[in-house]
């Protein structure tokens, strides 16, 4: 994933960073527009695409009815998957998932897990036997930084979009009856990621900001404002306490502003 | 889930004693080794309550495939592996999705840490093994990584030293066994580099958190790597004086 930058490049973007400014002239704390089209893929339960500047990330939910996990009889299945597809950057090459779209797939994984965003006991056809599996398929389009964030807020809004079949077992037959249900969501999940450069945070980091960053801090919020989920990465550098603290503070704001994008109550 | 609640009541007792008898800031007992693998350029062997791990270092040497080298470093190459007979249901041998993810930010854990810049075009590579898993293997499975670079003879900053802290039943409790892990609210894993203004290079988190709780969580990591750190340096030296006294023999 590292592609070559320009010492200019890197200089300019440390300089103004120093000066609170960006390449995009947004501040440190700046966030880029969010654009969230949902339902655009009629064969999927659900869908969104989300553009984040120039950032763009389809996600596209699909359910099955499946067995659940031995230890979690009275619990649906959720399964996260990412594809960093070679469309969206020179530096994408096909094959199976490497370490950065695993890496993608378990942090947005993580935030709707562990904030409980779908409530898998209500996806319990029968106990140990039968439960509505969940798909969630992450389509990297085009790669402009932060695919994080992007594809968090893209795997909310399709999950939020989507209606999944009624289904009932029938003398041990899962058969669907007429007409569509929500999927059951009670939490959103907003991740927010800093980048490091040159010793200073900076949120949203654009691709080129990416390329110059020492590391990678994203933090997601649920709707309470606690933290679920955190993942560093990103790099060869280290991070100080009180940045790490600063970061979670303005980081639950921005996620509390951005929620307001994703979730209309 | 009334059974569920029964079973997570027993982690933490009135006296707020833990089910394996510590106190909620204590640390499991550790036993650390340094130099036991002959082959290997450097290894080191820790034992953190039932969590046994090895860690070995090839290296620096020629990369391997040699497209991934780099011109101005080395490449540190890690590979985070669990025995399919460390956990209780047997572990497909092939590299999972959770070992791959902890392979890469193990690696960005550790690279802060060296000079890789003195080997460019070269490889290290590191191989740690979890023999059994009890928790925390991450965490530990850095500690030991740290010893066997150092064993190897690799130019580092500083060791690189981990710990988690957690939630269980609403408590913040130090290192983390498996059933707490798994049954309890939260986990913080933290890596640091104490000489270093103990700046961080490992940090992740799941379950549920304030931030109130989170910055305590994160204290108590801190307080919880000083004293692995000091035994890390402990069983560095204690190779070398054992070495000193075969050949004074």
């Amino acid at each position: 994933m590292s592609e070559i930058i320009a010492k200019v490049k890197q200089k300019q973007i440390a300089q103004l960073i120093a000066h609170g400014k960006r390449l995009d002239n947004r501040g440190v704390t700046d966030y880029r527009d969010l654009q969230i089209e949902v339902g655009l893929i009629e064969k999927a339960e659900g869908s969104a695409h989300v553009k984040l500047g120039k950032t763009e990330v389809l996600v596209g939910i699909k359910v099955e009815v499946g067995e659940p996990f031995p230890d979690t009889p009275e619990e649906g299945v959720l399964t996260v998957n990412a594809e960093l597809l070679p469309l969206a950057s020179p530096s994408f090459e096909p094959g199976p998932p490497d370490e950065n779209s695993i890496e993608l797939a378990r942090v947005v994984d993580r935030g709707i897990r562990e904030s409980k965003a779908i409530t898998v006991e209500e996806l319990v056809l029968e106990t140990g036997k039968k439960v509505v599996v969940v798909f969630v398929d992450v389509y990297v389009l085009n790669h402009d930084g932060n695919l994080i964030d992007a594809s968090v807020v893209a795997a909310l809004a399709a999950l939020l979009n989507a209606k999944i079949p009624n289904y009932v077992v029938e003398e041990g037959e899962v058969k669907k009856k007429t007409g569509y249900r929500q999927l059951p969501i009670s939490n959103y999940p907003v991740s927010i990621t800093f980048a490091k450069i040159n010793g200073k945070l900076v949120v949203d980091p654009l691709l080129e900001e990416e390329q110059v960053m020492s590391a990678r801090l994203t933090m997601t919020f649920d709707k309470d404002g606690n933290i679920c989920a955190i993942q560093k990465g990103g790099g060869n550098g280290s991070f100080t306490i009180q940045q790490i603290l600063e970061a979670a503070k303005t980081g639950q704001q921005i996620a509390a502003e951005r929620r307001k994008l994703v979730v209309k109550e | 889930m009334p059974g569920k609640a029964q079973e997570k009541q027993k982690l933490i007792d009135k006296e707020e004693k833990r089910i394996d008898g510590r106190q909620l800031d204590e640390l499991r007992p550790i036993k650390l080794e340094v130099g036991l693998l002959s082959s290997a350029d450097g290894s080191a062997y820790i034992e953190q309550g039932k969590c046994r791990i090895l860690a070995a270092v090839y290296g620096p040497r020629e990369a391997h495939p040699k497209h991934l080298a780099l011109p101005d470093r080395a490449l540190l190459q890690c590979r985070y592996h669990m025995a399919p007979f460390s956990v209780e249901e047997r572990k497909s041998p092939a590299p999972s999705r959770r070992e791959i993810e902890l392979s890469k930010v193990i690696r960005e854990a550790l690279e802060p840490a060296i000079f890789l810049e003195y080997y460019p075009r070269s490889s290290i590579d590191l191989f740690i093994e979890v023999l059994q898993a009890d928790g925390g293997t991450r965490c530990a499975g850095i500690t030991v990584a740290a010893l066997a670079l150092a064993d190897a003879g690799i130019p580092m900053k500083d060791l690189i030293v981990a710990c988690a802290a957690g939630k269980v039943e609403g408590k913040l409790v130090l290192d983390l066994s498996d059933a707490e892990d798994k049954l309890g609210e939260a986990d913080v894993p933290v890596a640091l580099m104490p000489t270093q203004e103990d700046a961080i290079t490992l940090l992740q988190m799941d379950g549920i958190l304030s931030l109130e709780e989170f910055e305590q969580a994160v204290n108590m990591t801190l307080n919880g790597c000083k004293q692995i750190y000091k035994l890390q340096k402990e069983a560095l030296k204690a190779k070398y004086v054992s070495l000193k006294e075969e050949t004074e023999e």
